[in-house]
């Protein structure tokens, strides 16, 4: 097991990524959040905390995306089938700009199943995408984030995992070996 | 944890982890019908056949409606209008129609067991859509979904079940699935429409209309089965009507509001007067809307059960 990222490093790595999404999408009038869930809420769920404070007053639309009925291994996979999560999108997305929350990009394959799932809230004006870990030259789709935390090179064998501690302490991300 | 099941024969076989594993996914599904767009693309390589040799139409409508939603592939077939009439035999058809390589089937008959026998011989999963006065195990899940949805949980919760008990597969179905979560039923109607023995299914019985309204939370009222009586059990509708029908008046003399259900179709002024059925006490039309959801979620655990997992 090897550390990717401190406590504090991913803490910074998270204002970071909040402060680059403020460039882009000012006032967020139009734009809106979308965390993956289950594990990329624990990120959606900060950088909207961030967003919040830095634009006090506003309401940033903010949302929760699950993906388990738009899967692709469905019938394939060896896993058991999981227990779908809620998704909670209380409005429209339709001519919204979009960026879709995850923690670790890695096949693509869960990034394509959240856009197949998003069209169907609506036809939005662009949708882009924000991971805390980008695994690179793993990719079976061509997907490539907007903005990344933190890029690493590994073999498939490899999980990378964001460890979300409990009252937001010791937070990492860890490289687990096969 | 996947359901212990392969097929949805009946209530009786699944254990509280299985209801309470298809209760929590519908919740998912139910959501996924309040959307824009309220069609996801999960059984997108699945083939269906809703294989219906007793009239339906409620249940049909609500499978097929749920097996569109998944995007899946459906086949329809109505005993009425098929070979059966030309004399093929149960397993005769279902081999004809498997050879076109069909991965569920949805059966409703009127012999009881006719799904099981089915089982036995095909690899598809089979999923009970009723069989003769035995189970109707999608009927008793969607029952216990909206008991849930409206009260907020089976634990504890008083249902009393009311009218023709003999001859339904839905007090059939009922009575497992509340008691295996932890709801207490009574049952009630005339004596000649009520079993002997039923105690051993662990409910109690009573014969008074009012008593069994007085006690419960939520009443679960159900049709006479005419078209299964083969002989006199009661004098007249009339009389039925006038000593277990539930009005407007009746409801409104007891001590506290109770939640009224029905899985249709309904003979109103008999078991329920109209007033009742369209009151706010009435969730008729949940119960509806939330069956397509419960069964979107047994299809799914269904079809997404992984072949090393069965056994």
């Amino acid at each position: 097991m090897k550390p990717l990222l401190s406590h504090q490093q991913l803490s910074i790595t998270i204002e970071r990524l909040a402060c680059q999404l403020l460039e882009n999408h000012g006032d967020f009038s139009n734009s809106v959040l979308i965390g993956m869930q289950p594990r990329g809420v624990f990120l959606s769920d900060r950088i909207y905390e961030r967003l919040c404070k830095a634009l006090p007053g506003t309401a940033i639309a903010y949302g929760k995306l699950d993906i388990t009925f738009y899967r692709d291994d469905f019938k394939t996979s060896a896993d058991d089938l999981p227990v779908a999560n809620e998704t909670a999108i209380p409005f429209s997305l339709a001519d919204k700009k979009i960026i879709l929350v995850d923690d670790v990009l890695f096949t693509g394959r869960t990034i394509r199943a959240g856009l197949d799932a998003l069209l169907d809230f609506g036809r939005p004006a662009d949708v882009e995408l924000l991971v805390l870990v980008d695994r690179r030259f793993s990719r079976e789709l061509p997907i490539q984030p907007d903005y990344v935390g933190l890029s690493v090179d590994t073999v498939a064998e490899q999980m990378v995992k964001v460890v979300w501690g409990p009252n937001d302490q010791k937070n990492e991300v860890i490289l687990i070996e096969a | 944890m996947p359901l212990s099941v392969k097929n949805l024969l009946g209530i009786k076989d699944l254990t509280a982890e299985d209801i309470s594993l298809i209760l929590k996914t519908a919740v998912s599904f139910k959501d996924v019908l309040q959307r824009p767009i309220k069609k996801v693309p999960t059984l997108r390589d699945t083939t269906i056949v809703n294989l219906f040799y007793e009239n339906s139409t409620r249940t049909r409508i609500s499978f097929e409606l749920a097996e569109k939603r998944l995007s899946a592939d459906t086949i329809n077939f109505a005993a009425s209008s098929s070979s059966v009439k030309k004399g093929e035999t149960l397993i005769d058809t279902v081999n004809n129609i498997l050879a076109m390589k069909v991965d569920m089937v949805v059966m409703r008959h009127s012999a009881t067991g006719a799904p099981h026998f089915l089982s036995k011989h095909i690899d598809a999963a089979v999923i009970n859509a009723g069989d003769g006065i035995n189970e109707h195990p999608t009927q008793a899940l969607l029952d216990s979904f909206s008991i849930q949805e409206k009260t907020g949980s089976l634990k504890g919760r008083k249902v009393a079940i009311i009218g023709d008990i003999m001859h339904s597969r839905v007090a059939m179905s009922n009575m497992y699935c509340l008691q295996k979560m932890g709801a207490e039923v009574v049952v009630c109607g005339p004596p000649t429409l009520i079993p002997k023995h039923i105690e051993a299914m662990g409910v109690k019985v009573t014969y008074q209309v009012r008593e069994a309204l007085e006690w419960c939370d939520v009443a679960n009222v159900l049709r006479i089965q005419l078209e299964r009586q083969n002989k006199p059990l009661f004098s007249t509708l009339r009389e039925y009507s006038l000593y277990y029908g539930i009005d407007k008046a009746l409801l409104d003399s007891l001590k506290k509001p109770i939640v009224i259900m029905h899985p249709g179709p309904i003979n109103r002024g008999v078991e329920l007067a109209s007033d009742v059925a369209d009151s706010e006490h009435s969730i008729i039309l949940d119960q509806v809307q939330n069956g397509v959801a419960v069964r979107m979620a047994v299809l799914y655990l269904l079809a997404g059960k992984k072949e090393e997992t069965l056994n």
